[in-house]
């Protein structure tokens, strides 16, 4: 220092000089950054730091957890019965459907297999905790409970009780990355459920979701609902995803803009369910064939599924 | 060491282990779930950029890149997002440093002020160099708040180096 100090400069070792390091430190940060976006290859590093700040960053969210516990403790009685009163009627509304489903689905099954079609893959998973929302300002991802102690894998698809809230990025020892549906670009293979259309749905970064590649007279309504088209392999086909809520015809484009906004509560706090890996799709047949019917959404979704197992 | 140059005031030798205490502490600060707030500083670069100013042998480049990776895991970003930014702090504020404690703490965190924004600015820049959406402006507000914490943080950060103000005549130290 420039006033006093108690420790004698080193006049004789003094490692080397602040530039260099600079330079060496700066080159090492950009070099991780971009090994880490463009080949996603440091997972090893990511996870072994993982393991050591994951338990101090869950000991940093008690304070939080517990106000949130203490005031559910406070909740009055009154409220906590007519919630109960809420979900006895709600169940009795939907006991009707429930009751008949298991019907249901074994007539499915028989009559699939009287036509010789392939069985429909059943839905299960593990129930997982949302712990916290990373910090990251550029992303929205949440990280649950469970990770490869639990056998997640990156890929697996999250729902809760409404639709699709997003999928599996990233995996460490204790718990997992959930990239929500309506992070920026993040892809899912859809289906109007009223037209029968095929297409991808994007994230748009500001909680809403495009409907992207659609001919500008393409046959979408306000209120389409959109479920999973399971095209891709990793989501199963049926889930609620998005409804339409505008849509901008604009003869400019040859595109129309087509806004959604998600069905499930993406930015809700809670519990979400990890669905099952899917069975490996069977294998796809030679290009040739499959350039002939090339049509732009088919191209939007092979471009999804590459992007899904490069990103993943 | 004085608080400032100009003072005339003479504190006692910096505690390794405090150094290594309060970085610990802010990056636990970061961690918290308040760090969802709207304008809440990034204490990290509070801290680190105190610590470069003050104690430039001690805390540099090395601690910075060391806790940017942690918080580069911790956050969910891409690696050397924060290291990159905090190394940059950390070299600048330690160039700034034999200039920086000759002013008073008003306007030391007028000069710190700039630093703090461009740490937030680079990373900024690199997720937008590479599609990332914009955060939005309240991004930004962080680091001002930071700016005006600079002046209660130096009074934490070097009350343990404070002596007494009566001293026994026998016992000069």
């Amino acid at each position: 220092m420039a006033g006093i100090d108690h420790a004698p400069p080193p006049f004789f070792k003094r490692g080397p000089a602040p530039l260099a390091l600079l330079t060496f430190y700066i080159a090492i940060s950009l070099a991780l950054f971009i090994v880490d976006l463009r080949f996603r290859s440091l997972n090893l590093l990511r996870q072994s730091i993982a393991l050591l700040v994951d338990p101090v960053q869950r000991a940093a969210q008690t304070p939080g957890s517990l106000v949130d516990y203490a005031a559910n403790y406070l909740q009055g009685m009154q409220a906590l019965q007519q919630e109960n009163h809420e979900l006895k009627h709600a169940q009795l509304n939907t006991a009707p459907d429930l009751q008949r489903m298991l019907q249901l689905e074994t007539e499915n099954e028989r009559l699939r297999k009287l036509l010789a079609v392939k069985e429909r893959e059943k839905a299960g998973g593990q129930v997982a905790q949302i712990l916290y929302t990373a910090r990251d300002p550029f992303s929205r991802k949440v990280i649950v409970d469970k990770g490869q102690q639990s056998g997640i894998v990156a890929g697996q698809p999250a729902i809760d009780e409404a639709g699709v809230v997003g999928q599996v990025t990233r995996v460490f020892p204790f718990s997992a990355e959930i990239t929500l549906i309506t992070d920026k670009d993040q892809a899912v293979p859809v289906q109007i459920v009223r037209s029968g259309q095929r297409s991808v749905v994007f994230g748009l970064g500001n909680g809403q979701l495009e409907l992207r590649y659609m001919p500008a007279n393409a046959d979408v309504q306000v209120g389409d609902i959109l479920v999973t088209s399971g095209l891709d392999g990793v989501y199963l086909p049926g889930f609620p995803v998005a409804r339409v809520i505008n849509i901008e015809r604009d003869s400019a484009y040859s595109f129309a803009r087509i806004f959604c906004a998600p069905v499930a509560g993406v930015e809700n706090f809670g519990e979400i369910m990890v669905l099952d890996p899917r069975q490996p799709l069977p294998p796809a047949p030679p290009e040739s064939g499959s350039r002939e019917s090339g049509a732009s959404s088919d191209k939007a979704l092979l471009r999804q599924k590459k992007r899904a197992t490069k990103g993943n | 060491m004085q608080p400032t140059f100009s003072s005339s005031r003479i504190l006692l030798p910096v505690r390794p282990w405090f150094i290594f205490f309060s970085l610990i502490a802010a990056t636990l600060l970061n961690f918290l779930p308040t760090a969802h707030w709207p304008g809440m500083p990034d204490w990290i670069a509070l801290v680190l950029c105190f610590w470069s100013v003050r104690e430039f042998r001690r805390v540099g480049m090395g601690w910075a890149f060391l806790l940017g990776l942690l918080m580069d895991v911790a956050d969910g970003s891409v690696l050397g997002q924060h290291c990159f930014a905090y190394v940059l702090l950390a070299y600048i504020s330690a160039n700034l440093s034999r200039r920086l404690l000759w002013f008073p703490l008003l306007q030391q965190a007028l000069q710190i002020m700039p630093l703090l924004l461009a740490t937030q600015l680079v990373q900024a820049l690199m997720r937008l160099a590479v599609g990332a959406d914009f955060p939005g402006w309240g991004y930004f507000v962080g680091p001002l708040i930071a700016t005006l914490l600079w002046i209660p943080a130096t009074f934490i950060l070097l009350l343990p180096q404070y002596r007494p103000v009566e001293q026994n005549p026998d016992r000069p130290i």
